[in-house]
């Protein structure tokens, strides 16, 4: 018995001694574009791990399987830019080596350390962003209409409209149309914006999820949807080029994801290797043309690993423009943000 | 240790793997529910104690209490649409269709089951979509002039669920119909009794019990479903179980939905109560 155990325990320290110096598993708790095979296999074979990926949606959900996991469960988190300081402040994110990323190949705009960062530390990077504005078949309505958010209420489009069923977006996109910007947002001003919203609502035929949306689009079930963008037409481009997208006058919204280490990882090397991954200008590509949803890179040199086409569907030549014009989502504090969900379901079951 | 000890001893083996098992994953998640259901939210933290807060809310908030009163009419409309047309789908396997083809009737009228869910909640979306065959279909033949607004709409989670359910209840009301006698429809009619007189006094009495059991898991589960009124409703009304989808994914108000879910569990004891009477669950 004794033999038995020694011989065990030798084939063991052997096992552990010619394995690679990184464990065989990485847990991501991410969004469902990081699920994609292209995305992730070239960083199992060339690390020889396993990527374990589970999706989440909403800061919420995701916060709340992290607070119901024991340390070492997750090794990498994919979050809300605006949301990051709120994981940190949770004690879910580990310090990341800010000089070990390649912030300075970023667009300008996406870099947001005032979202990534918190105390001088740096927590998280942007992997990805795009907007939240206004999806459209071209073929179907007027592009000059869709310039103006005032077109959306006019009655010439009633009920064949979507809204993309996520209150912050919206919400901002509707405070943009009333001239709030999202940051001016507050409990104050807020129900300034019922009366457009619930206007917005009537006119409306659905208020849909990413892929109830992306369907009524391409079915012809709805026209418009409100909140969409390039994450929502672009992965349908190839199979419907009338499908398209625009930043009104009023501007639109943008929407940014991080990616970064989860704090009491038990292999926060493999997990930093994973983040370099997904910020170097291949994995930004390839996070980039997700089958999941498209979305504009965070490092700018992506653009050499992206084809043509494919910049073409995510108007990159435009996106000087577009960042100019858009804004963050709305960063609200807990009792706003109860304050916005109340006036989302109030909405919902109008 | 008398026969009878060691027979109850026996008995107590057999039967404590069962109650741990309901105990450890049905009553204490559903206590740990119900005083969850009594905290309350401060900021993003959840505060333990004593709050019927969120009871008073969900019964004087008019959009809890919609979505209270949506998914009972939506439930209520589901089964009896259902009960309706698979009484009749029922009655023509067991008593029309061939015994040897019963198999493969059956067979048949399960076949939906076989898919995912999501997968035919999304299926449904395309069909009864403008451009969808149903639309199309009835353009095509002249009944109508302009696409109808079915998909989106409670019409549409109501055809969902009826899809679904109609499959359960047939084999549920098959399954009673199958043991009926012929005898009692022969003395029936000996006694001068016509077709109808014999189905409503005869067969329907006798076949309650799996009737009103069918109902009722069909009352079940429409009521606590999430999938089907979420894809093909369009959000134009919040059922229950959307309402505490919304409070677990985008709120974290895990207090509010645990109250919510208590509620929803009430209605269902209700329910029980209400159907008790006929309920046969061994003729599922």
């Amino acid at each position: 018995m004794a033999r038995s155990l020694s011989l065990s325990l030798t084939a063991v320290s052997l096992l552990a001694t010619v394995s690679p110096s990184f464990a065989q598993e990485l847990n991501a708790l991410v969004w469902c574009d990081h699920t994609d095979p292209a995305l992730v296999q070239p960083f199992e074979e060339k690390f020889g791990v396993t990527v374990n990926l589970k999706e989440y949606e909403g800061t919420a959900a995701g916060l709340a399987i992290l607070e119901q996991s024991q340390p070492g469960d997750w090794d990498v988190l994919v979050i809300d830019a605006v949301d990051v300081k709120r994981a940190v402040e949770g004690g879910f994110m580990a310090e990341l080596p800010a000089d070990q990323l390649p912030t300075a190949d970023f667009f300008p705009e996406v870099v947001m350390a005032e979202n990534n960062t918190v105390d001088g530390k740096t927590y998280a990077v942007t992997e990805k962003f795009g907007y939240n504005t206004i999806s459209y078949d071209k073929t179907k309505v007027d592009p000059a209409d869709m310039e103006d958010m005032a077109a959306l209420v006019s009655g010439k489009y009633d009920g064949r409209i979507g809204i993309y069923d996520y209150y912050l977006p919206v919400l901002g996109l509707v405070a943009l149309g009333q001239g709030i910007d999202t940051a001016d947002i507050t409990a104050d001003n807020l129900g300034s914006l019922k009366d457009p919203l619930f206007k917005l609502r009537a006119a409306s035929k659905q208020v849909a999820d990413v892929v109830s949306a992306q369907t009524a689009l391409a079915t012809g079930e709805v026209d418009i949807v409100v909140g969409g963008g390039e994450w929502l037409t672009a992965v349908l481009a190839a199979e419907n080029p009338n499908l398209d997208w625009t930043i009104p006058k009023q501007g639109g919204l943008r929407w940014a994801q991080s990616i970064g280490v989860v704090s009491g990882s038990t292999q926060p090397d493999l997990a930093l290797e994973f983040v370099k991954y997904i910020v170097s200008p291949e994995g930004q590509a390839r996070l980039a043309t997700s089958s999941c949803y498209w979305g504009m890179p965070a490092n700018a040199k992506a653009g050499d690993a992206l084809t043509v086409d494919q910049k073409q569907v995510l108007r990159w030549k435009e996106q000087p423009d577009f960042l100019k014009r858009a804004q963050l989502y709305p960063i609200p504090d807990a009792a706003l943000d109860t304050a916005m969900q109340d006036l989302w379901t109030e909405m919902l079951n109008q | 240790m008398t026969l009878e000890t060691a027979e109850r001893r026996m008995g107590w083996g057999l039967v404590a793997p069962a109650l741990l098992w309901t105990a450890a994953f049905f009553v204490l998640p559903f206590v740990a529910m119900v005083a969850l259901s009594f905290a309350h939210m401060e900021g993003r933290e959840v505060v333990r104690g004593f709050d019927p807060g969120n009871y008073v809310r969900i019964f004087t908030d008019w959009t809890m209490l919609k979505a209270l009163l949506n998914s009972l009419e939506i439930t209520v409309v589901v089964t009896a649409v259902s009960v309706v047309l698979a009484y009749p789908l029922a009655a023509i396997i067991a008593f029309r269709v061939p015994a040897r083809w019963q198999r493969l009737a059956l067979l048949l009228a399960v076949l939906p089951f076989w898919t995912s869910y999501v997968v035919r909640s999304y299926s449904w979306l395309l069909v009864l979509g403008q451009n969808g065959v149903v639309n199309k279909a009835l353009l095509g033949l002249g009944v109508i002039a302009e696409p109808l607004e079915i998909a989106s709409t409670r019409a549409a989670t109501v055809i969902g669920f009826v899809h679904f359910f109609v499959m359960l209840l047939t084999l549920t009301i098959y399954a009673n119909l199958i043991q009926l006698s012929p005898n009692y429809a022969r003395a029936a009619a000996d006694l001068g009794a016509g077709r109808w007189a014999t189905f409503r006094h005869v067969i329907l009495p006798l076949t309650l019990p799996g009737v009103v059991t069918g109902a009722f898991l069909t009352f079940v589960l429409c009521i606590g479903d999430y999938i089907t009124p979420q894809i093909l409703g369009g959000n134009n009304e919040l059922t229950l179980p959307q309402l505490i989808m919304l409070q677990l994914g985008r709120s974290g108000n895990f207090p509010l939905a645990s109250a919510l879910s208590v509620v929803l569990m009430a209605v269902v004891t209700l329910a029980y109560f209400a159907s008790s009477r006929w309920l046969r669950l061994d003729r599922v």
